[in-house]
């Protein structure tokens, strides 16, 4: 394992704000799986169902981790990921940026159809927007902004 | 965390996945279903029993775990999804490609 993952807490200038922390993860997918848990528990103060907090948001962000890893950093150790948390009243929102160039997201293929259907890989996105309630791509296509909802 | 491995008194080999199956430990399990089928075993069980998440890297791990199996004339099923991990597979159309049980006991009864 290279490095480690660093969580940093803000703080919220009223409690009933919520909860705000910042992630920082090197590019090595095998850290991807304690990044989603230290996430998912600062974000476990009641915002989400247990459900959607244990399978939409832990996959979600494994999804986009994963993504920003292998496609934003090419799994060059010296780049980071940076994620961004803020569990409000409202919703949980979450923005997960790497160094890469970006990529349009529209060109991405469905990988549900018949040719596309038996290949390993291709379903990250496809899943990731399924998870959510909003998903949004800032322009360059290397910053990732997701929503779920209170509930 | 981690994968359980047994086996019935008829060979067929089980892998529970307790806890997640993603890109970080997809390839535990691919290793652990491939010494399986060059030990000579053709028949599988993949309990999600006790799965919290699966990501698109775990549902493709799946899916070329299986294509190997059927190639050498086996079988790969999955078995004991909750809600959540079964409608992944249905909007990803994967519940197509595989044989899906509501539990390890019915998938091996299937065989």
């Amino acid at each position: 394992m290279s490095g480690h993952v660093q969580v940093v807490l803000h703080r919220r200038a009223r409690p009933q704000d919520g909860v705000a922390f910042s992630l920082v993860v090197p590019s090595d997918l095998s850290l991807v799986g304690d990044a989603v848990e230290l996430a998912a528990r600062h974000c476990d103060v009641g915002v989400l169902s247990p459900r959607r907090l244990q399978f939409n948001l832990r996959t979600a962000l494994a999804e986009a981790l994963a993504n920003a890893i292998a496609y934003g950093n090419r799994h060059d150790r010296s780049k980071l990921v940076r994620i961004e948390v803020v569990c409000g009243p409202d919703a949980v929102r979450i923005e997960v940026a790497d160094d890469g160039n970006g990529f349009d997201p529209s060109l991405v293929p469905d990988p549900t159809t018949p040719e596309l259907l038996d290949r390993e890989s291709g379903r990250g996105l496809f899943v990731l927007r399924h998870l959510v309630d909003t998903i949004e791509f800032n322009e360059r296509g290397n910053s990732v902004c997701l929503v779920l909802r209170a509930g | 965390m981690g994968f359980s491995v047994s086996k019935d008194p008829r060979g067929v080999v089980i892998v529970g996945v307790d806890g997640q199956l993603i890109v970080g430990n997809r390839q535990e399990l691919k290793q652990k279903v491939l010494d399986s089928l060059e030990g000579g075993t053709r028949r599988f069980v993949i309990d999600f029993t006790k799965t919290g998440y699966i990501d698109s890297s775990g549902l493709g791990v799946l899916v070329s775990l299986s294509k190997k199996v059927r190639e050498q004339g086996g079988d790969l099923r999955l078995a004991g999804l909750n809600e959540d991990l079964q409608t992944l597979f249905e909007l990803t159309k994967l519940d197509t490609l595989f044989a899906i049980a509501k539990t390890p006991a019915e998938a091996l009864a299937a065989f």
